[in-house]
């Protein structure tokens, strides 16, 4: 049983163009949602890689949001299309982890759709609460936040003058 | 100095803005800073007031200099709103520029969140996120892209030939795109402008002569944008020319051969006149048209219809053989630079609204009809009749036709009441008619508009408030009879009454057209929520749109009237010309580029980019990003079975430790 | 062979059996079976819900309870007021958690229980969208021509849910009233208050609002008025002298629109129930008599 003050933590990635200036217009119209987002910049939503996502939920995220423009209207024509491919594909694989659905999450928010933002941030935590901690430590045996580098992190060179 | 600007250690200086209020109001700035503070590599971490500010830029600019900082982020507003800002500051500072992140903790946390305490751990973990990632940042250079300086003007109303005029007089060429067979659009189908109640023909038909005559400016009416392509300063738009089935260059406009035509008649409705005149198939759509050129209406045309016409038109214009049937469209392709769209707005339509009787009683018209009615060069002389041919002896305004309603547009159409009240004031000077404003409130803000209220107050026009529940016919009354009943609670007095009249004018407010989406999809731009194209700012910002090289103007970002059209008809054209007279663009360097070594070949990259950037080699058998068309979405770098492809400014590990970082805090 | 459940409702066993005596008809005649609820009760009406909601939803329900049980189909329901109250107290079981536990702990006493999911609809919608206008032109012996009808919807069946017709301007009885041969008047005052129950408690009001119907289709030419409500026909029908000694007199008669649909199928004028009116319709011309 989680901590009775345990509050979801969802990893969103928005695409510059239509998501992120949704978030930006909720904000600017003073619209209020729950507080557990926590959202990074992107300039298409087809610069998602799926390591993102799990990256995200292995490093302690209860749940990941992806934001991309409506088909049709990608920024860079057609970038959304391809984060829909690898979405299905990806949810597939979750499925098999024993991932429950509402986890992970794509929606299409355009620029205009500020109320939207605000609407499904607030259904994914409601969506995510009774689903209780990812604890993806615990699902996997593996320590939690060790997975969380795809790749192994280059440290900045070190280089002298 | 090493490409990571580093001489060994990063420092990073860390600002976070309470701006004024704003921020403060909702996150612990100071305990913010306290916690950025304790993290590795940071040497600075303050909170402050305004860091948009000068002096909270010069605060970045003397922290770089004394701490030796290598590394800045600032935690604030947007980056969509103050990048730019921070970049030039740490620039300024002797800095790259990019090596600078920025926060958004305003927009996305205090103005959307209500608990001071959840606010500021996500401020803090968003800070550490972006702290983390900075480190990855590399010095990147600007690539600058030269700017083709043609422009493509799309709408040829008021507002595309202002901007058309004002860029030709600065030397640039246009190409004016109408899809109308003569420019001109709604302002040609006004009497006289308000408040001056100017002619509006007399001040637009100079304007629209200039463009005609103007040697930088190419004209092309009938015609309409298919495909636009490429990227700021270099764009190709393809524009299909639709047939007139008459030579432009030879028709000289007498109009001989639409006397001639076979239709001995007028028969057909008038698109200028909407609906109220007729017109043959061969015809000129109004008397000031430019081009001045005949069209033939091929849906109408005897010839084309049956193939058995006398074409006495063909006769009449023996002389200069302008009349050509065989004219096909034509597609055409330029290069420009800029583009500014400017397709203006429609009319709501009144049927929407059947408690009013529009198309039901044929004495209830549009504002836009009864504007034919009282132009002199209009279906009727300029005289204001009802359908029977007599004069109305009372006349009411309907207001906010179509606007300020939840059940069809919310917004408020904003040149109506100006309208209406001008309209009102003309059918007074044209007829003894009692006439009567229905009105929600009265908005006249601009320049003289406030005065123009007062004098039709001492016109005697009358103004009652209140929506207008209906109109009807059935009379209650003997001086009911026979004319339209208006039934309206006047607010003002408190009851509901019952004015009968002769006429009644429906203001119909102000939509996006009706391809308005199309249309946007074409230039790469966003709509708003109400259908009107997207600004890049509604304050700071108000012509260009988030697509660099495309800017709009006039009514297609908003209901406005003339003046203000103008003005942003001005405002697009200024921007261009900065852009064109600059010479180039500075392009963010977010680009994907092909580390060569670890590419394996596997050509999976190649289909995924819309732009065509990436090429494969056959010699080197690799693939390589052409940086100037690589728009820098990404799509190929997360594709990469290798990871071979990267992207600046949105590397991996940059991203990662994002990801890293949200998650250290709770 | 279609099949509804069938809720005539107080009106049409009483003051408006002329509805109920011509709609069973013209539903024979057109091959629907109508299957009339057993051991009905009454709808609450309008008066019910402003002295005690939840036992007036309660009253709606049980009615909505029996239709589930029977099992025949769509509710159909000829009263407008019935019509409206049964809809919106589905409505509002829907919306309302607290009226739903009342209304199934009610239920069970009486061994019923309710789902929620038959449809309440109205005779015109039925006739019109589920029957179709060819099949009831199929059956017309005796076409109205010449006969000049206001078609009048009055408010309930519009207000505040319009679910088969335009709120404003509804068409369907036009299009039946067309259908089996009547010239149709255009009347902008179909869907205005004929003065509901305010005829009785407040006649300088509820009366004034009658007359203007009158009034208005008589200046139009109307022979008669149609009516798909029973309190709408009531008010129309049986004022006229009061009506007469305010203001004037304007003896247009007011029928039911099944009434109509019954002389059109040839069916005799008593049975459809026409004897019962204050003002009389006029015979119809000869030329149209059944053969």
């Amino acid at each position: 049983m989680h901590d009775a003050n345990w509050e979801p933590r969802i990893v969103a990635f928005f695409c510059n163009w239509c998501t992120y200036t949704a978030a930006d217009l909720a904000g600017v119209s003073r619209l209020k949602y729950a507080p557990n987002v926590r959202i990074v910049r992107l300039m298409c939503s087809g610069r998602v890689d799926p390591q993102f996502i799990l990256a995200a939920l292995a490093g302690g995220a209860d749940g990941v949001l992806i934001g991309g423009c409506h088909p049709g209207d990608c920024h860079y024509a057609e970038g959304n299309m391809k984060t829909l491919r690898r979405f299905q594909m990806l949810r597939r694989v979750l499925a098999g982890f024993g991932l429950e659905e509402p986890r992970v999450r794509l929606e299409w928010i355009s620029a205009a759709e500020g109320e939207k933002v605000r609407y499904v941030i607030n259904e994914m935590v409601e969506q995510l609460r009774p689903l209780g901690p990812l604890a993806w430590g615990q699902r996997f045996g593996v320590e939690e936040g060790a997975a969380a580098h795809a790749a192994p992190a280059p440290q900045p060179e070190a280089v002298h003058a | 100095m090493n490409s990571n600007g580093t001489n060994g250690d990063i420092r990073i200086g860390f600002y976070i803005c309470h701006c004024g209020h704003n921020i403060e109001g909702m996150v612990d700035c100071a305990a913010v800073a306290r916690d950025i503070a304790k993290l590795p590599g940071v040497a600075v971490s303050r909170d402050y007031k305004y860091m948009c500010s000068e002096p909270g830029q010069e605060l970045i600019q003397t922290d770089i200099r004394e701490h030796a900082l290598n590394r800045v982020v600032v935690a604030s507003c947007s980056p969509l709103l103050h990048e730019h800002t921070f970049r030039n500051a740490v620039e300024a500072g002797g800095l790259n520029r990019f090596f600078f992140q920025m926060v958004n903790i305003r927009e996305h946390d205090s103005w959307v969140h209500t608990d001071r305490a959840a606010a500021t751990a996500k401020a803090i973990a968003l800070a550490r996120a972006a702290v983390r990632r900075v480190r990855f940042h590399r010095a990147l250079e600007t690539t600058r892209v030269p700017i083709h300086p043609d422009v493509l003007v799309v709408g040829g109303g008021i507002t595309g030939i202002h901007a058309a005029l004002t860029l030709a007089n600065g030397g640039k060429k246009v190409f004016l795109v109408e899809r109308e067979p003569s420019i001109g659009g709604h302002m040609a189908k006004f009497d006289k402008t308000f408040p001056t109640l100017d002619c509006a023909a007399c001040i637009l038909t100079p304007k629209m002569s200039a463009v005609r005559a103007h040697e930088n400016i190419n004209l092309w009416t009938n015609s309409e944008v298919v495909k636009v392509e490429g990227y700021v300063g270099n764009y190709t738009v393809t524009v299909k020319r639709r047939p007139r089935y008459v030579n432009e260059e030879l028709c000289v406009g007498c109009q001989e051969c639409i006397a001639a035509c076979v239709f001995k008649e007028p028969k057909f409705p008038d698109e200028f006149n909407v609906g109220l005149g007729k017109r043959k198939p061969i015809y000129i759509p109004f008397p000031q048209a430019v081009p001045q050129v005949v069209l033939i209406d091929r849906e109408r045309c005897l010839h084309f219809k049956t193939g058995k016409c006398k074409k006495t038109c063909v006769e009449a214009c023996a002389d200069r053989h302008a009349i050509d049937f065989t004219q096909k469209e034509e597609l055409v392709q330029v290069r420009v630079g800029n583009i500014i769209v400017a397709t203006g707005f429609k009319l709501f339509d009144a049927k929407r609204i059947p408690q009013y009787g529009y198309g039901r009683y044929p004495n209830v018209v549009t504002s836009i009809e009864l504007e034919r009615l009282v132009t002199s060069s209009g279906p009727t002389g300029g005289e204001v009749l009802l359908r029977d041919g007599t004069h109305p002896k009372s006349v009411a305004f309907i207001l906010c036709v179509g606007s300020r309603d939840f059940k069809t547009n919310r917004w408020c159409s904003r040149t109506c009441c100006m309208h209406s009240m001008k309209l009102a004031q003309l059918v007074r000077e044209h007829t003894d008619a009692e006439v009567t404003v229905f009105y929600l409130d009265i908005r006249a803000p601009g320049k003289g508009c406030e005065e123009f209220y007062d004098k039709s107050l001492k016109d005697g026009i009358r103004f009652v408030r209140g929506r207008v529940a209906e109109v009807t016919d059935w009379a209650l009354r003997e001086e009911e009879e026979g004319k339209l009943v208006i039934r309206a609670e006047d607010t003002l007095a408190g009851v509901v009454r019952r004015i009968p009249v002769d006429m009644i004018v429906l203001a119909v407010g102000m939509e996006p057209q009706a391809d308005a989406q199309d249309v946007r999809r074409l230039f790469n731009m966003s709509c708003g929520t109400e259908g009107w194209f997207l600004e890049k700012h509604p304050k700071l910002a108000p012509v260009s749109t988030f697509t660099d090289g495309v800017f709009i103007a006039g009514c297609c970002q908003g209901p406005k009237d003339i003046p203000d059209s103008i003005a942003q008809a001005g405002a697009a054209a200024a921007e261009a010309m900065a852009l064109i007279d600059r010479g180039y663009i500075e392009q963010e360097p977010n680009t994907a580029y092909i580390d060569q070594a670890d590419c394996s070949g596997c050509k999976s990259c190649l289909p995924l980019c819309p732009y065509t950037a990436i090429a494969f080699d056959e010699a080197t058998k690799k693939a390589a990003i052409n940086a100037t068309l690589c728009k820098g979405c990404g799509t190929c770098v997360a594709a990469c079975p290798s990871g071979s492809i990267r992207q600046h400014l949105f590397e991996d590990e940059e991203i990662f430790s994002e990801i890293e970082g949200v998650l250290t805090h709770a | 062979m279609k099949k509804y459940a069938y809720f005539p409702g107080c009106s049409l066993k009483g003051l408006g059996r002329g509805y109920e005596e011509s709609l069973l008809p013209v539903m024979e005649r057109l091959g629907v079976e109508m299957v009339e609820l057993d051991d009905w009760n009454c709808c609450g009406a309008t008066a019910y819900m402003s002295i005690d909601e939840k036992q007036a939803c309660v009253l709606a329900a049980r009615n909505l309870a029996l239709a589930e049980k029977t099992g025949a189909g769509d509710l159909v329901t000829p009263c407008s007021a019935c019509y409206l109250v049964l809809n919106k107290m589905k409505h509002y079981i829907k919306e309302s958690e607290e009226m739903r536990t009342t209304v199934r702990r009610s239920l069970d006493g009486a061994g019923l229980s309710y789902s929620g999911n038959t449809p309440v609809r109205h005779p015109l919608d039925i006739l019109v969208n589920d029957i179709g206008l060819d099949v009831i032109k199929e059956k017309v012996v005796r076409p109205l021509t010449g006969l000049k009808v206001v078609p009048y919807y009055g408010c309930q069946v519009v207000r505040p849910y319009s679910t088969f017709d335009d709120a404003w301007n509804p068409t369907t009885m036009d299009r039946l009233l067309a259908t089996i041969g009547a010239e149709v008047v255009p009347y902008p005052l179909k869907t205005k208050c004929c003065g509901a129950s305010l005829t009785g408690t407040l006649p300088k009001v509820g009366l004034r609002l009658t007359y203007i119907l009158l009034r208005e289709a008589a200046r139009r030419g109307a022979d008669v008025i149609s009516t798909i409500c029973p309190l709408c026909q009531f008010n129309l029908d049986a004022y006229h002298d009061q009506v007469a000694r305010r203001w004037g007199p304007v003896p247009v008669p007011t029928v039911y629109f099944t009434q109509l649909m019954g002389l059109a199928f040839g069916l005799p004028a008593k049975q459809l129930g026409l004897n019962r009116n204050f003002v009389r319709m006029k015979p119809l011309p000869a030329a149209h008599a059944p053969a």
